[in-house]
């Protein structure tokens, strides 16, 4: 298990060196100069001089990627070229909205999708099972932020049960922050949890067609027996790989649904960024969601080491 | 042999969209760039069988040249996915264990720690909108998908024991994997190309949304509903056609996809993110 | 009176009959064994008798276990039943367990569906059992998870299961035909001591005549869905009354005519070969260990003569035999055919590959569904520089075909259309097709019933009757071995560990390994002289 784990590690530290490189080189081959973007056309040079040096952008490539990587590494995440503010507290107030949102879906996708997904497999090829899977397929079409349109229309305008937009903050209280997240979150979940549903279903059904459900069966177990206690835990097992690819589509997707709820998340600040041309944020915002992902990939490995006792023992 | 109910209705769906983006070419009910503001916001009619938006343009014409938009850019990406997925994850299933393999592999999960819209807006960011950058974005996560698919489909064949005789017959892997194994799993790609088509269309909407997609004056389903936003509760049809036009393509090529499967194996699995 | 009782028994699906009119019965204490080629209904019939039959199964008649009709026992009553009054053990024990839970949660499990009793009672129960089949705990902790075990000892944990609550029935469906020889002897000496000791009824399914005659002290054979013939094992194997019964016994015993080997001399030899893989390190930074798959071997073919491979899984067989085609490289020692080696130059050399060809195991997967038998067949031509074209080729196709017993039209069809027998013909056609100087059976025979491998080891005799074919035989079934090999070698843990002229390693072993062998593979009862002529 110790092994497995420090597998796992130094697998998590790889791929954030690659993908800090990736995304700096990217960054990088970006034409024209920030500083002289930033001051117009008609800055005097040195002035323009004087803000490369004040930006960091002076030095080779080299000195930049490892200055830009050690800042991240101490939280020093260099300063916004357009609001002259640490890139840090930028981000440090906007990951408490886009952060709560995607596992706030998360906790939504997996919580509608579980049962749907056992109960359609408990009642294969009957009116039950043919419902949920039509409803899944439904949901599986829905583009989400048309979905959250809907939702605002019917929920925020008609019924007035949410507020359209707008984030109320965690300062108002836990609550009131979770209400402004309910209508996105939902938006967000829906048509995950129809894709979490389907995946759940076909990997139950493919376990209950195994041989030691067979055994179960001749032990004594009844259908639902032998579902729960041996055919659910072994199910799991591609159902978490699918979960954890879900968290990073739903810290994506909730950048375009920030976009229908006025959300003040990381979303909102990466398209500032992009259109002022403020690439120093642009970087640390992708790098920032990368990680988590990369974070979330190494959960959900440890998580299959938990489920599944033949990945402990071997390497 | 009988076809599947699936694959007949998402087939008709699906020819309704493409026939529409087809006649677009030739013949659109009304010249999308003609602005008519007195015409604005009117509710389906005879005139406008879909009703017109904020500026009078007519919506039904607006939604077949959206179609092929949407549907240029989800096929091309997955030409871009198959096109390169597939030869990559046949070599790494041929040289299986190597460091080639290992290689390819790892750069496949590198790209999967990279949300999808967010290689997107990294694209866009550094080198601006447009259809061609989306094509792009979306294209780079299909190649993984492909190749993740193509190496576990032709691994499973490497170890059967008619591929041991083509090898004892002395071809080559190379020759092994377009001749014996491409033709096994092709079956494979068709079903998973239908599903990555169905996301690219998703995939291109929710980019044009945020307008990291087509640019104006290109016609795209996502921005006509970007620009129905605040118009929703005043004009709610101008919201719904294209969000509903979005929901019947993906639904239609996602229903044409697991037709396909049961037409032609019901064993195949896809994966849908 | 009889603990079960099957009377009558009729089932269809979906309006195709796969049993009609099967009657047995198992007394306490008794072993009765159901015997039959694939398609013989003989598993079916055990599900049944379980409760376990597809949902979609029409049936009629009685299954009557101590006076209860299966059949028209409702489900939730059923499942009171498995397990408590009858439990079942499963041919492929690699599978048969969950992959996630402890063997001693799982044979617990058994245990505490039925009983109300604590956890720790029913592990106490469960430890119990598990000593009781050959797992004690101080080597087998209740904590270990399936995949720590081997094939056996799954096995083992299957049937700890089955018989924790002590029922009155056990059926077992296959239960060593996915084990080894020397496996298998233990495994059945576990079922029969079990039977004596609880005074269970035993009713096993098995294709293996020769372990039937060993274990069973009555006999169902069955053909097409229907019990042809039954009696107590002596009497049945005397009279044999019907003759399917007589045709199976004589092809499970079938002996081939083999035309006698000519003068030595030397075609592939084989001089101090090894081969190992590096497994995965333990720890994070310690060496990578090696395993020796094939260490220090040395034989030497000579043409015209059939050799036998001998050892059981994890011997090294398989390794050795991918070395021999060129698939594979060896570390050291040399492989030549005909004074050429097989690899040079880091390459395999395609001038002695044509040489050779091979026959696998599997007559399912031994061809790519898509491609017409001719274009299957021909592939070989591959290997040559000038390989035949239009008249040429449709000839050496329907010469390669009539060699084998097939028809020259039957080269436009594909392989989805031929029975397993005669895909194993096709794969033979394919091999002959080059005229090589060598073939190798990779399990040839194994996967075909015995009237079919009967059919298939004639033709194998035939054709090195009319060609200067040289034959390597891999196999674990050492009757076949025995009868189509003029040599054989025993291998162990990648060495070979005895070689010699066939009859004279069969009837005097040497080496300790052979004799464990030969004492653990069952053995049919000489029916020359029991049996009527038919």
């Amino acid at each position: 298990m110790i092994r497995y784990t420090l597998g796992r590690l130094v697998s998590l530290g790889l791929s954030l060196v690659v993908a800090s490189l990736v995304i700096f080189a990217v960054v990088e081959v970006v034409p024209g100069d920030p500083a002289a973007y930033m001051l117009g056309v008609n800055a005097r040079p040195d002035t323009v001089a004087a803000l490369r040096a004040e930006l960091g952008l002076d030095g080779t490539v080299q000195e930049r990627y490892l200055g830009w990587v050690t800042g991240m590494l101490q939280g020093d995440f260099g300063v916004s070229y357009t609001y002259r503010t640490p890139v840090s507290e930028m981000i440090g107030d906007r990951i408490w909205v886009s952060l709560p949102l995607a596992l706030y879906a998360l906790s939504l996708s997996v919580l509608i999708a579980f049962p749907a997904g056992i109960y359609a497999a408990s009642r294969r090829g009957r009116p039950g099972d043919i419902g949920v899977m039509g409803a899944t397929q439904l949901g599986v079409a829905i583009p989400n932020f048309w979905f959250a349109m809907i939702l605002v229309l019917i929920f925020a305008i008609k019924l007035r049960w949410f507020s359209a937009g707008g984030f109320s903050g965690w300062d108002a209280g836990v609550w009131s922050g979770l209400k402004s997240l309910t209508l996105p979150a939902i938006a967000l979940a829906l048509p995950q949890a129809a894709i979490l549903a389907r995946v759940m279903r076909s990997s139950l059904l493919d376990m209950l067609g195994e041989d030691f459900i067979r055994t179960a069966r001749a032990k004594g177990l009844s259908r639902r027996q032998a579902l729960w206690r041996h055919a659910v835990r072994n199910a799991l097992i591609p159902v978490l790989t699918i979960i954890g690819l879900q968290f990073s589509f739903l810290l994506a997707g909730g950048i375009v649904i920030e976009q229908v709820f006025f959300l003040p998340g990381l979303g909102r600040l990466i398209f500032q960024a992009i259109s002022a041309r403020d690439l120093i944020v642009v970087e640390s915002v992708v790098m920032l969601l990368v990680f988590l992902v990369i974070v979330v990939n190494f959960a959900v490995d440890l998580a299959y080491a938990a489920v599944d006792p033949r990945l402990r023992t071997r390497a | 042999m009988r076809w599947p109910r699936s694959l007949v209705v998402g087939a008709i769906l699906s020819l309704v969209f493409l026939g529409g983006a087809a006649l677009s070419f030739v013949w659109t009910p009304y010249d999308i760039e003609l602005l008519d503001i007195p015409a604005k916001l009117q509710s389906p009619s005879l005139a406008h069988p879909l009703g017109t938006d904020q500026l009078g343009r007519d919506i039904l014409s607006m939604i077949m040249m959206g179609a092929r938009t949407s549907i240029a850019v989800a096929l091309l990406a997955v030409g871009i996915g198959m096109g390169l997925g597939v030869p990559l994850g046949l070599l790494a299933a041929a040289r299986r264990g190597s460091l080639l393999d290992e290689a390819i592999m790892r750069g496949n999960d590198l790209i999967f720690a990279f949300p999808s819209l967010v290689i997107a807006i990294l694209i866009t960011a550094v080198f601006g909108a447009g259809a061609m950058n989306a094509i792009i974005a979306i294209g780079i996560f299909n190649i993984p998908v492909f190749a993740r698919l193509t190496r576990g489909g032709a691994l499973s064949f490497w170890s059967r024991e008619f591929i041991l005789a083509a090898r004892v017959s002395g071809k080559s892997p190379a020759r092994i994997s377009v001749e014996h194994i491409l033709p096994n799993i092709a079956n494979l790609m068709i079903v998973q190309g239908t599903i990555q088509f169905s996301l690219g269309i998703l995939a291109e909407a929710a980019l044009s949304y945020i307008g990291l997609g087509a640019q104006p004056p290109t016609a795209s389903w996502g921005r006509m509903l970007a620009d129905a936003q605040t118009l929703a509760s005043i004009a709610p049809h101008v919201a719904l056609v294209p969000g509903l036009a979005i929901v019947f393509m993906v639904l239609g090529l996602n229903l044409m996809g697991d037709g396909l499967r049961d037409l032609l194996d019901p064993r195949i699995r896809v994966t849908r993110t | 009176m009889s603990l079960l009782s099957i009377e009558t028994l009729g089932l269809s699906i979906g309006g195709t009959g796969i049993l009609r009119d099967v009657s047995l019965t198992v007394a306490p204490g008794e072993i009765v064994a159901i015997t039959g080629e694939s398609g013989s209904g003989k598993s079916m019939t055990a599900l049944a008798t379980m409760g376990l039959a597809p949902d979609r199964a029409a049936t009629t008649g009685r299954i009557l276990l101590d006076g209860t009709d299966i059949l028209a026992t409702p489900e939730a009553q059923l499942c009171a039943m498995r397990g408590r009054e009858m439990g079942m053990v499963f041919q492929e024990p690699m599978t048969a367990l969950n992959p996630v839970q402890t063997i001693g949660a799982q044979v617990a499990e058994t245990i505490r569906i039925h009983e109300n009793i604590p956890k720790a009672q029913a592990r106490d129960r469960a430890r119990a059992m598990l000593t009781r089949v050959g797992l004690p705990e101080d080597r087998f902790p209740l904590s270990r998870y399936p995949h720590e075990l081997s094939g056996g000892q799954r096995q083992r944990v299957v049937i700890a299961m089955a018989i924790a609550l002590r029922p009155k029935l056990l059926i077992a469906d296959e239960p060593t035909t996915a084990l080894d020889v020397t496996t298998q002897a233990r495994i059945l000496d576990l079922l029969r001591g079990l039977t004596e000791e609880f005074g269970m009824g035993l009713l096993m399914i098995t294709h293996d005549l020769a372990v039937v005659a060993d274990m069973a002290d009555r006999i169902v054979v069955m053909q097409n869905g229907a019990v042809v013939e039954t009696g107590a094992t002596p009497d049945l194997l005397r009279e044999m009354r019907h003759p399917y019964t007589r045709a199976l016994f004589a092809a499970s015993a079938h002996a081939v005519d083999l035309p006698p080997a000519p003068a030595p001399a030397p075609l592939l030899e084989v001089r101090g070969v090894h081969r190992s893989y590096r497994r995965p390190r333990r720890s994070l930074f310690g060496p990578r260990p090696e395993i020796q798959a094939v260490r220090d071997v040395s034989f030497t073919l000579n043409r015209g003569e059939r050799l036998g491979l001998v050892g059981e899984s994890g011997c090294g067989k398989s390794t050795l035999t991918r070395a021999l085609l060129g698939l594979e490289p060896v570390q050291s020692g040399s492989i030549t055919l005909g004074g050429a080696p097989v690899w040079t130059d880091r390459h395999p050399n395609l001038a002695v590959r044509r040489q050779m060809q091979v026959v696998f195991q599997d007559p399912y997967g031994s061809f790519n569904p898509r491609h017409r038998v001719s274009r299957l067949i021909t592939e070989p031509f591959h290997l040559l520089p000038d390989p035949p074209q239009g008249a040429a080729r449709d000839r050496k196709v329907a010469e390669a075909l009539t060699a084998v017993g097939l028809a020259p039209k039957d080269a436009r069809k594909y392989i989805h259309e031929f029975s397993g027998g005669q895909r194993q013909r096709i794969a033979i056609a394919r091999a002959l097709i080059n005229d090589p100087a060598l073939i190798v059976f990779d399990e040839a025979v194994s996967a075909l019933d015995v009237s079919v491998r009967a059919q298939v080891l004639d033709l194998l005799a035939d054709l090195c009757r009319q060609r200067p074919l040289s034959y390597l035989f891999i196999s674990h079934d050492l009757s076949v071995v025995r009868t189509i090999t003029d040599k054989v070698m025993v291998m162990q843990a990648g060495e070979i560990v005895e070689q010699g002229p066939t009859e004279q390693v069969f009837s005097a072993p040497r080496h300790p390994y052979t004799k464990a062998l030969l004492a653990a593979a069952p053995q049919l009862p000489d029916l020359r002289t029991t049996a009527h002529a038919p």
